[in-house]
């Protein structure tokens, strides 16, 4: 057997036979349950509890990942070899973990827990937890993607730029993050995919109140506990198809990217 | 003077890349600044350019304290040694950059763009990428840029060092005569003798992060101040207690009182010149540098034995 179909047979055994069989059984029954299944308030309200996370989450990690790639690449700051390593920690964490460290945070007997519950304020089991979850283990992508592109294109060309007179954010504008594009923009697809497929992290802080602290994920394995396997299937094939979508947006930018 | 650098000192680290250097440049000069790698070349001319803060010292462009100033209140263009292309900008778009910041009128910037294109010899190729030039289109494309902003100085970072050796020499006359109808002053920084000569009013000859000499390509050839110039400055024979120039070797097949004996180790044909490779009986190596007619009416080969003097000998 060649390394093709080895590798081919590979593919096909652990990532399409799983994903086309979520397929097959949202729609075995047509179109009609499946539309049921996630049109009903809950499936609704935890696709719109996702977007809500993703979309403050992936602004955040990408105005705040340009920035830290910048630091990394162009201050020479001592420290800035642990900020580095720190970068990749939500890769190397578990979820569970990172969810358990909010808990021990926020939660009541935690160290801001007292303090926030005098005051009224809701962390965890919340939006805000939610949040603090997600942002969390997607912060690598941007600065993994920007840090190399960064570090290829040098400074010579905002050199250039400062000795024709443009100052330090007209070189930004017009030089750095023309140059970084791509990379950014690559750094926000995935960002957003970690976002929206976020299981571990999430699940602790979020308690999963359907309706009302549930996302997608959660409401994936809700339904599936519930002895609902099509609303389980159906909000899996949401899931896989914005996943799939994802995929498409990196080929497109890549291919942006090496004609640029 | 458009220029001047006083008692200017620059540390990276232990390592003293510039060590209480003056230098004055004349106002529509074009000076080249020489030396090996190392000798603080680069790093004075970005000084100037303001890419760089002295830890000691003064920089003044056009009679104004430009030190603390930074690279954008400086007026001067800089040509990077790599050209710095802005590769996701057009060649037209790299060259109005200065003027489009700058918010010039878009007829204005227009019809300047056009002119300079016109000028490095880029009409037409003003909708390439710089990654569809070839070096030395970059390399003018590069110049284009900074001159656009009409700079009151051009400071260019070894602007010939990435070419091949044809076109560095097309380039090398070409810049000559911009420089000749613009009459920008120009600080150029080169570790080839040769372009340094060839280019320059007027020579700063570094070593070290110091500065050796300053003189006009001809009084610098001829009246070297010290080992390090004579010998930096065109090829050199070290011969008993004085430096001599190839061409300053006579070679005979017959002795006369003041030659000695030495052996033809080898023949080089360089075209217009011939070098010959010499061992001295008391076993010095040197080499003579011969015109091809010269050469060949000795009718020189390897293995000869011939009598040599030398005609002008240098000691410092």
């Amino acid at each position: 057997m060649t390394v093709r179909t080895l590798s081919l047979a590979y593919l096909a055994a652990i990532l399409v036979a799983p994903v086309s069989l979520i397929f097959w059984r949202a729609f075995e029954h047509g179109w009609h349950p499946f539309w049921a299944a996630i049109s009903n308030a809950t499936a609704v309200h935890a696709l719109k509890l996702t977007a809500e996370i993703t979309l403050v989450a992936v602004p955040l990690n990408t105005v705040f990942g340009v920035l830290c790639a910048i630091a990394i690449v162009r201050h020479r700051v001592p420290g800035m070899g642990l900020v580095n390593a720190l970068v990749d920690l939500p890769l190397a964490l578990s979820p569970v973990v990172v969810g358990l460290a909010l808990y021990l945070l926020y939660g009541r007997g935690g160290w801001f827990g007292g303090w926030l519950n005098a005051h009224g304020l809701r962390i965890l089991f919340a939006y805000p937890g939610m949040l603090l979850a997600s942002t969390f283990v997607s912060l690598p992508f941007v600065v993994r993607e920007v840090v190399p592109v960064l570090r290829e294109i040098g400074t010579e060309q905002e050199q250039a730029a400062a000795t024709l007179g443009a100052s330090a954010s007209t070189t930004f504008r017009r030089i750095t993050l023309p140059a970084i594009r791509w990379a950014v923009a690559y750094g926000v697809v995935l960002t957003t995919a970690r976002c929206l497929g976020e299981f571990g992290a999430v699940a602790i802080v979020s308690g999963g109140i359907a309706g009302r602290t549930q996302t997608l994920t959660q409401y994936v394995q809700a339904s599936y506990e519930n002895f609902d396997p099509t609303g389980a299937y159906a909000a899996s094939v949401l899931l896989a198809a914005l996943a799939i979508l994802t995929l498409l947006l990196m080929t497109v930018l890549r291919r942006g990217d090496r004609s640029a | 003077m458009a220029i001047e650098a006083h008692k200017v000192t620059k540390r990276f680290g232990e390592f003293v890349a510039l060590d209480d250097v003056s230098v004055d440049v004349a106002s529509g000069s074009l000076t080249a600044l020489l030396g090996p790698s190392g000798s603080g070349k680069s790093t004075l001319l970005r000084v100037i350019a303001g890419l760089e803060v002295p830890d000691a010292g003064d920089v003044f462009i056009s009679g104004r304290e430009a030190t603390a100033l930074a690279p954008q209140k400086r007026g001067v263009g800089f040509v990077f040694q790599h050209y710095a292309p802005f590769t996701h900008m057009t060649v037209w778009e790299n060259v109005a950059f200065g003027l489009k910041i700058r918010k010039r009128p878009k007829d204005a910037v227009r019809a300047r763009v056009d002119e300079l294109l016109e000028l490095v010899q880029l009409a037409g190729l003003g909708k390439r990428y710089p990654s569809q030039l070839s070096g030395g289109q970059r390399q003018r494309m590069a110049l284009a840029r900074a001159l656009a902003p009409e700079p009151e100085v051009l400071l260019l970072d070894e602007p010939f060092g990435a070419l091949d050796a044809r076109v560095r020499i097309e380039l090398r006359e070409w810049l000559r005569r911009l420089h000749d109808e613009m009459h920008v002053t120009t600080i150029f920084v080169t570790h080839d003798q040769e372009e340094a000569l060839e280019l320059a009013d007027s020579v700063v000859v570094m070593n070290k992060g110091a500065v050796e000499q300053v003189a006009g390509p001809r009084q610098l050839y001829d009246e070297p101040v010290n080992e390090f110039v004579m010998s930096f400055v065109g090829p050199v024979n070290r011969l008993d207690d004085g430096w001599v120039r190839p061409h300053d070797i006579e070679l005979r097949h017959e002795p006369n009182g003041s030659t000695r004996e030495a052996q033809v180790l080898r023949v080089v044909r360089l075209g217009f010149e011939t070098r010959i490779e010499l061992e001295r009986d008391d076993g010095e190596r040197l080499h003579a540098q011969l015109t091809r007619d010269e050469a060949d009416e000795l009718e020189l080969r390897d293995g000869d034995i011939v009598y040599v003097r030398t005609r002008k000998s240098r000691s410092f």
